[in-house]
């Protein structure tokens, strides 16, 4: 009944599947780009917790820690599933029912290659109704996330 | 840029229309106001806010007889945009480590 279409990804990496399983997850702070975070000092670390239930989150340069999602599905080198759960003035959401969902599979492609395919649903999820609103309309945690932008753009 | 292959992604990859956007984010304005704001020409603000509108990040309406552009009030789409450019840049900068053996790189 998703309202909002999945955002999917696709990229293909020189290295058996062990190893790109390994590098997306307990190597996540090495990839991940920093202008993407939430908290509000400066991202010292993104780090995503091995196992189901697992935490996914940032620490800031002040040491405080702020949650992006859980780990759902742990199934190594093959699959994961973990949420990403923040409402619309950038705060993470606890309600499960609040939580988009990212999927990323890895595929062994011969020659030690592995395809990564990641898929980002429930996105309606998100909604938050006025809260995503307000983001947009208001200004406020919009602003944040357009001077992420145009860092990123830079 | 070879990650994504649906419509969502590039729409606020590009510099003039990331920068309508903001404009947008900040009062509703017509194609004119727009442009004195950019460098560009009336045609290509309106040529980018086709775009935009066809991706769901922004709506008309008409004011007498103006049509007055914001962005779309059901934040979705811009979230759904938004993210869409996180996970580009992510997956990019992932097959870039995951690319390279480097032992520093992985710790």
């Amino acid at each position: 009944m998703s309202t909002v279409p999945d955002i999917s990804g696709k990229v293909t990496v020189s290295v058996p599947v062990e190893q790109a399983f390994r590098v997306f997850t307990s190597s996540f702070g090495n990839w991940w780009p920093r202008e993407y975070h939430y908290g509000q000092a400066e991202m010292a670390e993104a780090i995503l917790e091995s196992g189901e239930g697992g935490r996914w989150f940032e620490r800031g340069t002040d040491g405080t820690e702020r949650d992006w999602g859980r780990v759902l599905v742990w199934e190594p080198p093959q699959r994961l599933v973990m949420t990403w759960q923040t409402n619309g003035q950038g705060q993470y959401d606890p309600d499960p029912d609040h939580a988009s969902e990212i999927e990323v599979r890895f595929t062994a492609d011969g020659a030690g290659q592995t395809v990564v395919e990641l898929e980002h649903r429930h996105l309606d999820r998100l909604a938050g109704g006025d809260a995503i609103r307000s983001m947009i309309v208001g200004g406020g945690g919009w602003t944040a996330i357009l001077e992420l932008y145009a860092k990123a753009a830079q | 840029m070879d990650t994504y292959g649906d419509g969502g992604l590039g729409l606020l990859g590009d510099p003039t229309r990331r920068a309508i956007f903001e404009l947008l984010a900040r009062r509703p304005s017509s194609v004119g106001e727009l442009a004195r704001q950019l460098p560009v020409s009336r045609p290509a603000v309106s040529q980018h806010l086709r775009v935009l509108k066809d991706g769901g990040l922004v709506v008309s309406r008409a004011e007498g007889t103006r049509r007055v552009y914001q962005l779309n009030p059901d934040g979705v789409s811009a979230l759904r945009a938004y993210l869409d450019r996180v996970w580009d840049e992510a997956l990019t900068s992932f097959q870039k480590v995951a690319d390279d053996p480097d032992p520093e790189q992985e710790q």
